[in-house]
């Protein structure tokens, strides 16, 4: 029964009601921002009332905030085919006018069709798009397994080089500030790498010396990281949590509208 | 509480002589008897029972569990535990549910089902000797949802302390009570870094994070995004907006097509100025790095929520002399951003850009609520430190939530 509610009511509030609201916007201009927001404010509100209310109808295994994830999931299935036709009228466009960078966008064509289409072929014919039916990888793995994830691991590896290269410009000593930074930063690395052990290898009488002052290093480094670092973070997440609540508040009672286009406020 | 059937059974003993007896042998072996309740195995004489033992609905749940509650007994060998069974009267069919070590003392019994009658029976068992102390039943319990999670009490006062603030705040603010901002050097540097854009004949390059309209971060990108899209309209300059997320795109491209209707450009707007990119985290990366070396824009907003990509996309935007705007309230990518980029929204300053740009009254009111709600965090946070050196431990207590 509470069930049968919970669905009902999503039917009535997402469904019927905007269509109703739309169709009365033809009519009365003024309506046609209220549809937008009258969604946005139950989207927001049935969530929070889970929280607190545990009713079957409202936050069960089958209540409205479950099917309210499960109706998101589908409206980002459509959102995901206009994203594609999007990348297919662009790349066609430049391709079609031979405007800057069109090659780019043909080896994206080519991409985007010959892995879709073997996709889309595994699923029709059956075999799926991981392993045939003998053990062996399917076309579509094939190109994931030798061009998607090589290409993947390749970007994300360009990570150490863009760190170092941002350590060397945040490190250089203008000020105070940046001096300390300069110094909090040695510290820190110095304590998480065995840098005193290697320093004392060629000299083994420093040897010992050097384990107990990497050992004092470490926990500098953790009290770095933990006090001040830990201090200053929080204050950022507490400052960030009451904005972003204050920020939710404001869409849900219609107060924010500048993302739906529909100006900063009213 | 009651004691079980078989310790009740015991306790009768046989009475009648051999014909009778031969008559309960025909009827235990019909098959009524057949299915009579099964026994637990014979208890050992020295096992103790476990005390104040009750079930009920777990409370604050949404059904579907119940919640049983006892005192371990004292005096328990080694290797003992505590056997839970549970039948549906009224038939006594017991069935074991679960084997708990001692020292817990509750059980959530998380197969129950609303609206069906259950009783269940513990006793103590000592699984490797095979035997079991004398069991003891619950009274009958059914599960069902309930109206208020008593666990989130403490969330629930504290929600609807800040929302009563926040509408206090906005009624003093549209009363036309003066609020104070503190100056917010990214969102000043927009215009400038648009301008510089329009005077160079170079695009704006607008990167609203990677994820979706589901996180509130997003959300406030998009915000600002319209204002950048007002600026980019009233300028002249071109626009580009590169999304990762589908949701995201739509909703961009509707903020920045109103955006430039409303400063009476709708001339000046193009389809391809928002668009999609693909899904993947690295490929999305990729596209937008090469995008940001071949056409070198003037202006590079990164605002909302990223992940790994955060660096590489302001270290190839920075390689390339832009000016760098960037924006998050999660701590983990925020120095990246700081060491990259010109300006950095850090924190909360992402979600007062809207209120800081467009000065409305109400928006400005919700923001002086932030800033009490942080008032009384501080005062809250100081308070538990003197509270909880002195040794009182029930204060940090209070706003512990599940």
């Amino acid at each position: 029964m509470n069930f049968e509610f919970g669905r009902v009511a999503l039917v009535v509030l997402f469904a019927l009601l905007p269509i109703v609201g739309i169709a009365l916007g033809f009519f009365v201009p003024a309506l046609r921002a209220r549809g937008p927001l009258f969604v946005a404010f139950f989207a927001g509100i049935i969530p929070i009332l889970s929280l607190y209310i545990p009713r079957q109808f409202l936050s069960g295994e089958t209540g409205m905030r479950p099917r309210l994830d499960q109706w998101l999931i589908i409206v980002y299935g459509f959102a995901l085919l206009l994203g594609i036709v999007n990348v297919i009228q662009n790349g066609s466009r430049k391709i079609a006018r031979r405007e800057k960078g069109w090659p780019y966008s043909a080896v994206l064509m080519t991409g985007l069709f010959l892995t879709g289409g073997l996709g889309i072929w595994g699923a029709v014919s059956g075999q799926g798009i991981t392993t045939l039916p003998d053990g062996s990888g399917t076309p579509f793995k094939w190109i994931a397994d030798h061009f998607f994830l090589p290409l993947q691991a390749t970007i994300f590896a360009l990570l150490a080089f863009f760190m170092a290269s941002a350590a060397f410009r945040a490190f250089r000593a203008r000020n105070t500030e940046a001096t300390i930074l300069l110094a909090a930063g040695i510290v820190v690395m110095a304590g998480r790498v065995p840098l005193l052990e290697f320093l004392s290898s060629p000299f083994p009488p420093l040897q010992p010396t050097a384990a107990v002052a990497s050992q004092g290093l470490g926990k500098l480094t953790e009290w770095i990281m933990s006090t001040p670092n830990g201090a200053a973070q929080s204050g950022i997440i507490i400052g960030a949590a009451l904005g972003a609540a204050s920020m939710a508040i404001r869409v849900i009672l219609g107060i924010e509208r500048g993302y739906l286009g529909l100006g900063g406020g009213e | 509480m009651r004691t079980g059937l078989l310790s009740r059974a015991r306790e009768r003993r046989p009475q009648f002589a051999a014909p009778l007896l031969a008559s309960l042998l025909v009827l235990l072996s019909s098959p009524a008897f057949a299915a009579s309740p099964e026994t637990s195995p014979p208890p050992a004489a020295d096992l103790p029972a476990p005390t104040g033992f009750s079930a009920k609905d777990r409370p604050g749940d949404s059904g579907n569990a119940t919640l049983l509650t006892w005192k371990d007994p004292s005096g328990v060998p080694e290797g003992a535990m505590i056997q839970i069974r549970r039948a549906v009267p009224p038939a006594y069919d017991w069935t074991d549910i679960a084997t708990v070590k001692l020292g817990v003392e509750r059980y959530e019994d998380t197969t129950a089902k609303d609206g069906v009658v259950y009783r269940y029976e513990i006793a103590v068992t000592v699984p490797a000797a095979g035997v079991s102390g004398p069991p003891v039943v619950s009274d009958p319990v059914a599960s069902h949802d309930n109206w208020f999670s008593k666990d989130r009490t403490n969330s629930f006062i504290a929600s609807v302390l800040f929302i009563f603030i926040l509408l206090i705040s906005i009624t003093m603010a549209k009363s036309g009570k003066n609020i104070f901002i503190r100056r917010i050097a990214g969102l000043n540097a927009i215009d400038e870094a648009i301008g510089r854009a329009t005077e160079v004949g170079k695009k704006v390059l607008y990167i609203p994070g990677i994820q979706s309209m589901d996180e509130i971060q997003t959300i406030a990108s998009i915000s600002i995004l319209g204002h950048v899209a007002r600026a980019t309209a009233r300028y002249g300059a071109d626009l580009d907006v590169a999304n990762r997320d589908p949701l995201t795109f739509a909703s961009a491209r509707e903020v920045v097509r109103s955006a430039y209707l409303e400063e009476g450009r709708p001339d000046l707007f193009r389809e391809e100025m928002v668009n999609y990119v693909t899904y993947d985290q690295f490929a999305f990366t990729a596209a937008v790095s090469a995008r940001m070396i071949r056409e070198k824009p003037a202006a590079i907003f990164l605002i909302g929520y990223f992940f790994a990509e955060s660096l590489i996309l302001a270290e190839t935007g920075q390689s390339t002399g832009a000016i760098q705007i960037a924006g998050q309230a999660d701590p983990t990518q925020l120095p990246f951003f700081v060491a990259t980029c010109d300006y950095t929204l850090i924190g909360e300053e992402l979600y007062a850009a809207s209120a800081y740009l467009t000065r409305e009254p109400i928006l400005l009111g919700s923001m002086r609520a932030q800033d009490i709600a942080k008032g009384i965090v501080i005062v809250l946070g100081i308070g538990g430190i003197i509270v909880t050196s002195l040794g009182l431990t029930w204060f940090p207590d209070l706003f512990k939530t599940k």
